[in-house]
C-alpha cells in the first residue's frame, strides 16, 4: 500500500476516531448461501469455473476440517465463530473484466478513499511517486483489479488473481499449491483450503528481478462474511521480488473472520521480501467488533542460498493469531522476521514466527517489537529449531516488549530447540516501560506527552521500520502513533 | 486430548492400585487431602508431551511401570547405604538421613539440632496433627502439577523443620537421601522448612542411589520464608544412572526475604526439578541457579515458575546445561509479573554447551507481564565450545581434553558461584571436576 501524501495528510487529520478505514461501501453483492457445506464449496468452485482436481482438493480439505478442533493454545480469548452463520463467498455483482471502466464505480471510489491507485495511467504520467507498485485489489471474495499486468508480463513475471492462475498456469498452481502449507496443516489453514476464494499468484522466472514492487490490497466489506484469501508466490532460481500486503475493513459491532493462507517458495538463490501492514478494524475501546485475524503464512527456502524475509506491522484486528514462518531447507538459506505488533484497547495479539533449520549453514534472524497499551494483551510466540542435519545453523532472536499503562500485558513464549552441536542460537528478550527520563527530556524540549511517547516508540521500533519499503515505513510509522492515541495520560 | 488421557497406561493403573492399597493406613484427616491429591493426579494421568508443561519430558512414555513404594530398610542395610553416600559428606552439618525415602533416626542428628531449630518427622507430625502441616504446599500453582500432587498422595516420610524468629543458624542442615536395593522401587518424601521472621538457615540436600536400578524418587521440599528471613539451599542430584527422579521445590517469600537455591544434576537417566517461587511480600529477592552435566542418553529438565505478586521483587535465574553423548537438556522458565508487582526486576538466563552432535537442548524461557513499571528480561544461548578459545588454550600446550574441561568448568562455574556456603560450593565444583575426569 503506497502511502501517498494524500494518505499521510488524511492520517494527520484523524482526531479522536482512530480507525480511518471504517467506512462501508454499498454495492450489490452476490453471495453464497450462509454456512458451510459441500454445496457451498461446489458453488464457490463453480463460480470460479475451477477444474475438477481443485474441487476435489477443496472437498478433501473440508472433510478433514470437519474432524479438526479449533486451536486453543494461543493466549487469546474470544467468542468462538459460528462457522455456519457466515457467508463464505461474497462478490460484487458487476465484476471487472478487461478494463477499469467496467468496475463498479463504488469500488473504484472505495480504493480511492483508501489511497490505493488502481489506475495505471496516472501513475505512468508521473503524477504519483516515481516508484511504481503493481496492485491486486481483493474485495471480499474476489480480485477486482490487477494493475501493470502487461508490463510485468514483458519481464516474464506472472502477477494475477489465483483464480485466473488456476486456468492460465495450472501446472504451476498444481505443483506449488499446498506444498508449503499442507491442506491438513491446522484448523484455519484447512478451512481456507476448502473455501478460499481469491488472492494473488506470483511467479518470477529464473534470473529475473521483478521490475516493480507487487502488492495486494485486501478489503473486507460485506457484513457477515469471512475473507479467505490464498496467496502463492514462487521465486524461481536467482530471482527477486518484493511484495507488499495491506488490509482494512469497515467498522462494525460484530466480529468478522479472516483466515488466509500465504505460501512462499524460494528456489536456488532466489529472494522474497514480504511486507505486511495489517490494519483490519480492531474493534472499539470496549472490545466490540473487530476482525479475527487467523492467518497461516509460511515460506519455504527450498533452494540453496535462497532467502525469505517477513516484515510485518500489526496494528489492527481484534484477535491476531499469526506466525509467519520460514522452513530453511536449502543449504545456506536465510530466513528473517521483523515484526512490530501494536495493541491497544481490548486487542489481543498472539503472533511470532517459526524458523525451522533443516539445511546446512542456514541462518535466521528474528526482531520482534511488541507494544501494548490500553487493556490489550500482546504475546510473542516463536520457535527456533535446528535439526540434526542442520550443521552450522545460526539464529539470533531479539524480542522486546514495551508496556504503556498498567492495564495491559506483554508476554513472551519462545521455544528454542537445538539438535546439533554446531548450531549456535542466541535469544534475548526484554520487557520495560517507557523511561520517564526519556519522556521528560522530550517534554522539556516542547513535545507534548503524546508526541514524546510516539517519538520514543518510533525509536523502539526503528530496527523493524528500516526493513520496510520506504512508503510503507512512513505509513507504518503513522499507523503506530495512531494506534497508540489515547493510551497516554 | 481428553480421549487420550482416558486410555490409562500400565503405570497409571499400577499407581491407582498402589494408592488403593496404601489408603487403608492413612489417618482420617490426611486421607481426605491425599485422596484429593490422587484424584487430581488421576484426572490428568502421567503427563505426556501433549501437555504443554511436559512437552519435552514425556513422563507417560518414560514411566512404564509403577514401582512399588520402598519398605523401611533394616538398620544394617540403612547403615551401609548411608556410609556409601558421598554427597556433602565431608561438610560439618546436622544430618537427616533418609534411606529409600524413610527417615532413619539412628542415622540422623535429631538429638543435636541447633538452637532455634526444631525438627519433627512427617509421620509424627501427621499422627499428632501438627499445626505446621497447614504450611504444606505453600504455592498454589504447584498444586496444579501432577508430579507434585502424586507426591502429596503418596508422601511416606519426611520432616517438618521450623526455625524461630531471628535465629540465624550457622550450621547447615543436610538432608541426605540415599536409595538402595536391586529392584525398582519408588519413594515420596516431603520436607517442610518454615522460617519465622528474620530467621536464617542453610540446607544442603543430596540424592544418591544405586546404578542400574530403575527406582523412582519423587521428592518435594516446601519452604515458607517469613518477612526478613533468608533460606539458602544447595542441592545435588547424583542419583543412580537408571533412576527417574522427580522433585519439586515450592517456596513462598515474605517481605524483604531472600532465597538462594542452586541445583546440580549429574545423575538419573531422567530428572525433572520443578521450582515454584511465589513472591508474596514486597522486595523479596531470589537467586535461582541450576547446572546439569549430562551424558549417556540422559535427560534433565529444569522447570521454573517465578510469580511476582508484590512490589519490588528481584529474581535472578541462571541455568547452565552441558550436554555430552545423546543426552537432552530441557529448560522451561517462566516469570510472571502481576499487575500489583510494580518495580519488579527479573532476569532469567539459560545457556547450553553442546559437546556432542547427538545431544539436544530445548529452551523455553517465558515472560508474562501485567505491570508496566518493570525491568524483565531473559536470554537463552546454545552452541558448541568456542573454537577460538579452545585454540588459545591448546596453543599454550594444553591437550584438547583438558582445554575443553577448562572451558566447561568456567561455563558451569558461573551458576555454582552463587552458593554462599563455601564448603558446599567446593563440593559441587569437586563433583563437576569428577564428571569431567570420568568423561575422558
Amino acid at each position: 500500500m503506497p502511502a501517498v501524501q494524500e494518505t499521510i495528510d488524511r492520517v494527520r487529520s484523524i482526531d479522536l476516531d482512530q480507525y480511518k478505514y471504517g467506512f462501508e461501501t454499498t454495492i450489490e453483492m452476490e453471495k453464497s448461501e450462509k454456512g458451510l457445506s459441500e454445496d457451498v464449496i461446489r458453488f464457490i468452485s463453480a463460480k470460479k469455473n475451477e477444474p475438477a482436481w481443485l474441487l476435489e482438493w477443496r472437498l478433501d480439505a473440508y472433510k478433514r476440517w470437519l474432524t479438526m478442533k479449533e486451536p486453543e493454545w494461543a493466549r487469546v480469548e474470544y467468542d468462538r465463530v459460528d462457522y455456519n452463520d457466515i457467508y463464505y463467498y461474497a462478490a460484487p455483482k458487476r465484476q471487472a473484466a478487461q478494463s477499469l471502466d467496467e468496475i463498479d464505480p463504488e469500488i473504484l471510489k472505495t480504493y480511492e478513499k483508501l489511497g490505493i491507485p488502481l489506475r495505471e495511467v496516472e501513475v505512468l504520467e508521473g503524477i504519483a511517486p516515481e516508484r511504481r507498485v503493481a496492485v491486486d485489489a481483493v474485495f471480499d471474495s474476489v480480485s477486482v483489479a490487477t494493475t501493470f499486468k502487461k508490463e510485468l508480463a514483458k519481464a516474464g513475471v506472472i502477477f494475477m488473481p489465483i483464480s485466473e492462475a488456476v486456468h492460465e498456469h495450472p501446472e504451476l498452481v498444481k505443483k506449488y499449491l499446498g506444498s508449503v502449507v499442507p491442506v491438513t496443516d491446522n484448523f484455519f489453514a484447512t478451512l481456507n483450503s476448502a473455501v478460499f476464494s481469491d488472492g494473488s499468484f506470483v511467479y518470477i522466472p529464473p534470473g529475473v528481478r521483478c521490475p516493480m514492487e507487487l502488492s495486494t490490497y485486501f478489503r473486507i466489506n460485506e457484513r457477515d462474511t469471512g475473507q479467505f484469501e490464498r496467496t502463492l508466490i514462487i521465486a524461481d532460481k536467482g530471482s527477486y521480488v518484493s511484495y507488499l500486503e495491506g488490509c482494512t475493513a469497515p467498522k462494525r459491532d460484530d466480529n468478522q473472520l479472516h483466515a488466509a493462507v500465504v505460501e512462499l517458495v524460494a528456489l536456488d538463490d532466489a529472494e522474497i521480501k514480504y511486507s505486511t501492514v495489517q490494519n483490519w478494524y480492531p474493534g472499539d475501546n470496549e472490545g466490540r467488533g473487530g476482525i479475527y485475524n487467523f492467518v497461516t503464512k509460511r515460506g519455504d527456502c527450498r533452494g540453496a542460498r535462497s532467502k525469505i524475509s517477513w516484515t510485518q506491522v500489526e496494528t489492527g484486528s481484534a484477535i491476531t493469531w499469526k506466525y509467519p514462518s520460514c522452513i530453511l531447507r536449502g543449504d545456506d538459506s536465510r530466513g528473517e522476521f521483523y515484526s512490530i505488533a501494536v495493541s491497544n484497547g481490548m486487542q489481543q495479539v498472539d503472533s511470532g514466527t517459526k524458523m525451522i533449520h533443516l539445511g546446512k549453514n542456514t541462518t535466521s534472524r528474528i526482531i520482534s517489537k511488541g507494544i501494548s497499551a490500553g487493556r490489550s494483551q500482546n504475546t510473542y510466540r516463536g520457535l527456533v529449531s535446528a535439526h540434526k542435519k542442520a550443521k552450522g545453523a545460526r539464529n539470533f532472536t531479539n524480542c522486546d516488549s514495551l508496556l504503556i499503562g498498567d492495564q495491559c500485558g506483554a508476554h513472551t513464549v519462545p521455544y528454542i530447540e537445538s539438535k546439533n552441536a554446531s548450531a549456535v542460537f542466541e535469544h534475548e528478550a526484554t520487557t520495560s516501560k517507557i523511561s520517564e527520563d526519556q519522556k521528560f527530556y522530550c517534554q522539556q524540549r516542547g513535545l507534548s506527552e503524546e508526541e514524546a511517547t510516539a517519538l520514543i516508540v518510533n525509536g523502539f521500533v526503528r530496527d523493524v521500520l528500516q526493513q520496510l519499503p520506504m512508503e510503507f515505513a512512513v505509513e507504518a510509522q503513522k499507523l503506530i502513533s495512531i494506534s497508540l492515541e489515547g493510551s497516554v495520560g | 486430548m481428553a480421549d487420550i488421557a482416558n486410555l490409562r497406561t500400565n503405570a497409571e493403573t499400577g499407581l491407582s492400585k498402589l494408592f488403593e492399597t496404601a489408603r487403608a493406613s492413612f489417618a482420617t484427616e490426611e486421607k481426605i487431602a491425599r485422596e484429593e491429591a490422587f484424584k487430581f493426579f488421576e484426572a490428568t494421568g502421567l503427563p505426556s508431551r501433549r501437555v504443554e508443561a511436559f512437552k519435552y519430558t514425556d513422563l507417560r512414555a518414560a514411566i512404564t511401570d509403577a514401582a512399588p513404594p520402598a519398605e523401611t530398610p533394616s538398620a544394617e542395610i540403612a547403615r551401609s547405604a548411608s556410609e556409601a553416600a558421598k554427597g556433602f559428606s565431608g561438610i560439618e552439618a546436622v544430618r537427616l538421613t533418609f534411606v529409600n525415602g524413610h527417615l532413619i533416626e539412628a542415622l540422623s542428628d535429631l538429638a543435636r539440632v541447633p538452637a532455634g531449630v526444631s525438627v519433627r518427622t512427617l509421620s509424627a507430625a501427621l499422627s499428632a496433627g501438627d499445626p505446621l502441616l497447614k504450611s504444606l504446599a505453600p504455592v498454589a500453582q504447584a498444586r496444579e502439577n501432577p508430579v507434585y500432587q502424586l507426591n502429596a498422595a503418596f508422601m511416606a516420610d519426611g520432616a517438618l523443620i521450623s526455625v524461630e524468629a531471628g535465629a540465624k543458624v550457622e550450621t547447615p542442615l543436610h538432608l541426605r537421601f540415599v536409595g538402595t536395593g536391586g529392584n525398582a522401587f519408588s519413594t515420596a518424601t516431603r520436607v517442610l522448612v518454615a522460617l519465622a521472621e528474620g530467621a536464617e538457615l542453610t540446607v544442603l540436600e543430596s540424592h544418591e542411589g544405586p546404578d542400574g536400578v530403575a527406582y523412582q524418587p519423587n521428592d518435594a521440599l516446601d519452604v515458607t520464608i517469613a518477612d526478613g528471613a533468608a533460606f539458602r539451599h544447595t542441592r545435588l542430584n547424583a542419583e543412580g544412572d537408571a533412576a527417574i527422579a522427580l522433585s519439586t521445590l515450592s517456596a513462598r517469600l515474605g517481605a524483604a526475604s531472600h532465597i538462594e537455591t542452586v541445583n546440580l544434576v549429574t545423575g538419573a537417566v531422567l530428572s525433572r526439578h520443578q521450582l515454584y517461587l511465589h513472591f508474596a511480600g514486597e522486595e523479596a529477592t531470589a537467586v535461582v541457579n541450576g547446572a546439569a552435566m549430562l551424558g549417556h542418553g540422559r535427560l534433565a529438565d529444569s522447570t521454573l515458575l517465578a510469580d511476582h505478586a508484590a512490589v519490588g521483587g528481584v529474581s535472578r535465574e541462571m541455568f547452565k546445561t552441558v550436554i555430552d553423548g545423546d543426552s537432552t537438556g530441557v529448560f522451561q522458565g517462566k516469570i510472571i509479573v502481576r499487575q500489583v508487582a510494580q518495580q519488579t526486576d527479573g532476569k532469567m538466563k539459560s545457556d547450553c554447551l553442546l559437546l556432542s552432535d547427538e545431544g539436544q537442548m530445548m529452551n523455553k524461557p517465558e515472560l508474562e507481564i501485567f505491570a508496566d513499571d518493570v525491568a524483565c528480561g531473559h536470554g537463552a544461548t546454545c552452541g558448541a565450545p568456542d573454537e577460538e578459545l579452545l585454540f588459545y588454550l591448546r596453543a599454550r600446550g594444553l591437550p584438547k581434553a583438558e582445554a575443553e574441561s577448562l572451558l566447561v568448568q568456567a561455563f558451569v562455574g558461573e551458576a555454582i558461584e552463587a552458593v554462599t556456603h563455601e564448603d558446599a560450593r567446593a563440593a559441587l565444583i569437586g563433583t563437576i571436576e569428577a564428571w569431567l575426569k570420568a568423561r575422558h
